[in-house]
């Protein structure tokens, strides 16, 4: 069966969807997703959406889930760079995604992970957490 | 055989109803001389003449969507238009085809005075027939209208929900007047695409101009922030005067979620902060000057 | 409201919510949506269809083109012959669902378009009418 390929990069996995998913792809992804973040002990999760041309509440839901799963894993999930249309048709939809940090894009989104690493690392080193949020 | 005949009036005596025509329009008050040089309305009646007596003389129908009435058409729709944008009334722009009836029904008058029923059946026949050019230079002037209105509209819009940017990564909106359900889907897609083009990190809101904040206009602000954070950009709303605080509050809106400033320098100062700047004063003992933010 | 187009899909599989996805697109682009109003329709397409398939046991989508003098519009129906809904009123709240899903189907669908209607009595089947103008 068709699956959504999830790459590992040092401590962190890097999914980016660029199909149509069909609900039962979006809900192997999810699988998929836990079962590595547990397996690989990663500590970010990053998911780029800039390719999808809709979200609607099952994939909403699905991102909302794995958020969630993963937080409970201890891994942060960052999504980036969802399209304006896509993001006012969620919101229209009712849809704000609570709980879900987001990034303009992967540079971005990335940086705001490894923050949180460095964050998590050293809680006292502050400086360097501010200096690393930005490109 | 009306076509026949009315094509054969009008050759015959082409010239003297073009000017009657002329004179007709200006007698009605129609001819707008303020608008339109006397010397332009004689060739517009003349070309209209013109074009008539050719669809009349190849022309077996009155059908003015017909082929035939091309000519005639393009140039009904082009006075029309002009006329639209130039600032005629709507009466004025139909008297321009009306006026023909009277010179027109004159001549058919004194050539067909010995065949009433021929001239009645003639009268009628080339009443309908500008008739339906009328009702088509009037549609036309409606559309022409229309498009005058949506142009302004799209202009108003776009003027008045202008993407500034403050500083690398910071825009500011600062909205204007009143905001409904059209103009807050316009703002938030023009400013959701400059924040991709942009790679913006903070969004201020600036609503010192809105002069009323109700439920509505609260929701379409809360959406338009909802949308820039899923798009992974922080959203500061600025310019809260005490009167709009105060109904926030009564209406029972819930902006926690969501950074409020009072003014959009106070706004612009967190950006700033979250983009690691800061605004510091130049004292004289630096010789050098120094960019705010290096 | 003339039609000028019109096609049937049957929802009968997952992969066919996603065809009826790209051919709410395609449509939508044809009538000259612009990319706004192409997602709303597409996403509130793609809700409807999976309640079609998820609750109705599949069915059908037909999705048509109208104008309406300058205006140009879609218009998707979908219809089922499944169980049915018992309290509509119950079903378009945000937050009711039976199924899975967030409870944003029905009503977030509602508010992604101009026109909504829904048709449906227990044991006859649903049908749930979308318009949305240019």
């Amino acid at each position: 069966m068709e699956r959504i390929p999830i790459l590992k990069m040092g401590d962190f996995l890097i999914v980016t969807i660029q199909v149509d998913m069909h609900d039962r792809l979006a809900l192997a992804l999810q699988d998929d997703l836990t079962t590595k973040i547990s397996a690989t002990n990663a500590k970010g999760v990053l998911i780029d959406i800039s390719s999808l041309e809709i979200v609607d509440s099952f994939i909403g839901r699905m991102l909302s889930n794995i958020s969630g799963m993963a937080r409970i894993l201890d891994a942060q999930t960052v999504l980036t760079g969802m399209q304006p249309a896509v993001a006012i048709t969620l919101v229209e939809l009712g849809l704000s995604l609570p709980g879900i940090r987001t990034a303009l894009n992967v540079e971005r989104g990335m940086s705001l992970l490894r923050a949180s690493l460095a964050e998590s690392d050293d809680a006292t080193s502050e400086d360097d957490v501010d200096a690393s949020h930005e490109m | 055989m009306s076509d026949t005949q009315l094509h054969d009036l009008i050759s015959r005596h082409e010239v003297d109803l073009q000017a009657e025509w002329a004179k007709a329009i200006t007698s009605a008050g129609s001819a707008r001389e303020d608008l339109m040089k006397p010397e332009e309305l004689r060739l517009q009646c003349s070309d209209l003449l013109r074009r008539l007596r050719q669809a009349l003389k190849h022309g077996g129908t009155h059908d003015l969507t017909g082929p035939e009435w091309k000519e005639v058409r393009e140039m009904l729709v082009g006075v029309s238009r002009t006329r639209a944008s130039q600032g005629f009334t709507p009466s004025e722009t139909a008297n321009f085809v009306f006026s023909l009836k009277e010179p027109l029904f004159q001549r058919l008058r004194s050539e067909l005075s010995a065949k009433p029923a021929q001239l009645a059946e003639e009268t009628w026949s080339a009443s309908t027939l500008i008739d339906k050019m009328g009702l088509l230079t009037m549609e036309t002037f409606q559309q022409a209208r229309e498009d005058v209105i949506r142009r302004q509209q799209e202009a108003m819009l776009e003027l008045s929900t202008p993407v500034v940017k403050l500083w690398d990564g910071i825009l500011a909106l600062p909205l204007i007047g009143t905001l409904d359900s059209a103009r807050t889907q316009v703002v938030m897609e023009s400013l959701l695409q400059r924040v991709v083009a942009e790679g913006t990190v903070v969004v201020i809101l600036d609503i010192t101009g809105v002069p009323t904040v109700d439920t509505l206009v609260a929701q379409h602000l809360l959406k338009t922030v909802t949308a820039a954070r899923l798009m992974g950009t922080d959203c500061i709303i600025s310019g809260i005067r005490p009167q709009i605080a105060q109904t926030i509050v009564h209406l029972g809106v819930d902006l926690t979620s969501v950074i409020t400033k009072a003014s959009l320098a106070d706004a612009f100062k967190i950006a700033l902060a979250r983009r690691n700047l800061m605004v510091v004063k130049r004292t004289a003992a630096v010789a050098a000057p120094v960019p705010a933010g290096v | 409201m003339p039609l000028t187009k019109c096609e049937t899909l049957a929802i009968r599989a997952e992969a066919d919510v996603v065809l009826v996805r790209q051919a709410v697109r395609k449509l939508a682009i044809e009538q000259g949506f612009g990319l706004v109003e192409q997602t709303k329709i597409v996403t509130a397409a793609s809700e409807i269809a999976r309640n079609t398939l998820d609750y109705g046991g599949g069915g059908e989508a037909v999705l048509e083109c109208h104008t309406d003098g300058i205006r140009k519009g879609l218009r998707l129906v979908f219809s089922d012959q499944g169980p049915g809904i018992k309290d509509i009123g119950q079903a378009m709240r945000d937050g009711f669902t039976t199924g899975g899903g967030l409870g944003h189907g029905l009503g977030g669908a509602k508010r992604l378009v101009e026109e909504f209607d829904i048709v449906s009595a227990p044991g006859s089947g649903t049908r749930v009418t979308l318009v949305r103008w240019k």
